[in-house]
């Protein structure tokens, strides 16, 4: 053949062009076949109603005492809200040489809450109360020394299923499964009393 | 050309055929179909493959009658079809034992490739869309677990869900989109519910039927690995083969037999087969606040968790679970003995065998116990024995010392 698509062979056919037009309607169905695909993959996302389900939810911490933990549900996790102690607070610092990441380098959490005290506020706490293992529900052991564990355990969540613990901080101590520490959801104080998980900051939405 | 089969014939089948190639059909796939005459026990297990199959097709589509998908309706349906329905606990109890069962016969039958070579040349895509059923199998198998919304249900799929957030960058996304939720919920369960009763099932016929069109087209192994299209007689049959019906479907009647004998067992005397085929906390309804005591997967899952919590970082834990799935894929071309079967193959190769039966059924059994400080030791023994398998056939089939194979199949009766 001398030059592409124009010079027919001896039974009339243009080779070239016929190879043109099936790599061009090829080419053209392909993207149809994604074009198509589109809503059937993204009827898998979250549906409106899941995602409204989703929204933030208030708790009035005012509720809780000092040393007390209630639990929450919000996106279908559980979250762990606790009112921590001064001198619990005060205890946290001595942890970090038994802890795999003390100061939350490797843990998921929002930046206000990549301290020390892993939240805003000191006296208040806010987890997912899943573990980073596998996911099963690490239990409250708020009283430091307590007999079920170890006598010098400072105090925090022992996970029953396979044997992770975190301080009063969600932060994983060494010898546990879990290598990184308890995810801290988005959070806000609405006032000094309300506060709002799944939402970073007050002011942007949400009366 | 000649015309075809049974065209010729007088009255309706003759009408048929000229029709339908339906004697043309039946004589290439059993009465021409020629199999070697010194096939052992191990060889039944494909045939009982297709047995469980239609079991679970059949107490399956019955179950679709009286379950109710839902988060607030599956599991009270599952109860109401084991106390209420006439012979519900029957049909159920064939879905539950007919999943362990199929795992059981698809190992076996697994096995038998592994030691007689089935998987090597011309037998590799063969062994490649088995493992493709295998695959469709395991996915089949997990997301019928969680139907019943038990509580292990949910916790398993929360934790093999979960699995796939450990992907970089899309993981998050990921896990999201198949959950259709924020965690694992209605949505989930109803997609679930679809995948299980049509997607799969036709996705694993269709591998089911390519399987068999590839096992027409090269023909069955044999124990000694040996072709038996090499000897053909005069007539053009081979010398050591035996049509495969009457002889095997006979054979295989046999089998399904002895099968169904413990099947029954099972079925009738121990449905939840010590907690083994159905897990206890599964009797209780799930629950996103409580955990059962340790969460494992069933029986046929755990080797592969196993070694998912022998890893201490989860990434690549996920990451070796899945190697550990797909490295039976490069069977045929990680091994490079010039012998198929295990009967002439040297004591490296025999060794290594071995090695690999026995990691595989203490990961196994390790994955069904919580993971204490010792049994992750162990747990970590035993991946290295599977992985060695794999990871060293490349060079251990090579200097394995093989026997001469013998020309015509071996045949003691």
């Amino acid at each position: 053949m001398s030059e592409a698509g124009s010079s027919p062979d001896e039974q009339g056919v243009d080779q070239s062009r016929r190879k043109f037009l099936t790599v061009a309607t090829s080419a053209t169905a392909a993207v149809g076949v994604v074009f198509a695909a589109t809503p059937f993959v993204a009827s898998w996302k979250p549906s409106e109603r899941a995602r409204a389900m989703g929204a933030p939810v208030e708790f009035d911490l005012s509720k809780l005492e000092p040393g007390q933990m209630v639990t929450l549900v919000w996106r279908k996790q559980p979250v762990y809200i606790v009112r921590r102690t001064e001198e619990s607070v005060k205890a946290l610092a001595a942890n970090d040489s038994r802890l795999k990441d003390p100061a939350s380098a490797d843990s998921e959490q929002p930046a206000y809450a990549k301290n020390e005290m892993r939240s805003r506020r000191a006296d208040v706490l806010v987890l997912i109360g899943t573990c980073t293992h596998l996911g099963c529900l690490p239990k409250q052991h708020f009283e430091p020394g307590d007999a079920e564990i170890s006598a010098d355990w400072p105090g925090g969540f022992f996970c029953p299923c396979h044997g992770s613990k975190f301080d009063l901080a969600g932060r994983v101590m060494n010898g546990s499964p879990a290598s990184t520490n308890l995810r801290i959801p988005p959070y806000s104080f609405k006032s000094d009393s309300i506060l709002v998980i799944g939402q970073d900051d007050v002011a942007q939405g949400v009366a | 050309m000649a015309a075809p089969e049974g065209t010729a014939k007088p009255g309706f089948w003759g009408w048929l055929n000229k029709r339908l190639p339906a004697e043309q059909f039946y004589r290439s796939q059993l009465l021409d179909y020629y199999a070697p005459k010194n096939f052992n026990v191990w060889y039944f297990f494909g045939s009982l493959a297709l047995l469980v199959l239609v079991i679970q097709l059949l107490s399956g589509i019955w179950l679709t009658m009286f379950y109710k998908v839902g988060e607030t309706t599956a599991f009270d349906s599952v109860e109401y079809i084991m106390r209420e329905v006439d012979y519900g606990w029957l049909i159920r109890y064939l879905h539950s034992t007919g999943a362990s069962a199929f795992f059981i016969v698809v190992y076996l039958h697994m096995f038998r490739a592994l030691i007689y070579g089935s998987y090597k040349a011309p037998r590799e895509l063969l062994w490649i869309f088995g493992m493709l059923v295998y695959l469709a199998l395991m996915a089949e198998a997990f997301m019928g677990y969680v139907l019943p919304w038990g509580n292990m249900s949910y916790w398993g799929a929360q934790v093999i869900v979960n699995l796939f957030s450990t992907i970089p960058v899309v993981g998050p996304g990921l896990v999201e989109w198949i959950r259709g939720d924020y965690g694992i919920a209605d949505a989930t369960l109803n997609r679930f519910f679809a995948l299980h009763v049509a997607a799969v099932p036709l996705a694993l016929i269709m591998l089911i039927v390519l399987h068999l069109v590839a096992l027409r087209q090269v023909g069955s192994g044999s124990p000694d690995g040996i072709e038996i299209k090499e000897h053909k007689g005069a007539d053009g049959k081979p010398l050591d083969g035996i049509p495969f019906h009457p002889y095997y479907t006979v054979k295989d009647i046999f089998g399904v037999g002895v099968f169904l004998i413990a099947f029954a067992v099972v079925l009738f005397f121990m449905p939840t087969f010590n907690d083994v085929f159905l897990e206890r906390p599964n009797f209780e309804v799930a629950n996103p606040l409580s955990t059962p005591e340790h969460i494992a997967p069933v029986w046929y899952f755990t080797p592969f968790y196993a070694i998912l919590r022998a890893v201490p970082n989860q990434r690549m834990g996920a990451l070796l679970m899945l190697i550990a799935i797909m490295a039976f894929f490069f069977l045929p071309w990680l091994d490079r003995s010039p012998v198929k079967s295990v009967r002439y193959r040297g004591w490296i190769f025999k060794g290594f065998l071995t090695i690999f039966v026995v990691s595989f059924l203490g990961l196994m059994y390790l994955g069904m116990k919580p993971a204490s400080t010792a049994y992750v030791y162990a747990a970590r023994a035993f991946s290295v024995g599977y992985f060695a398998f794999f990871g060293l056939m490349y060079w251990f089939s090579k200097w394995d010392r093989t026997r001469p194979v013998p020309s015509r199949v071996t045949f003691h009766a």
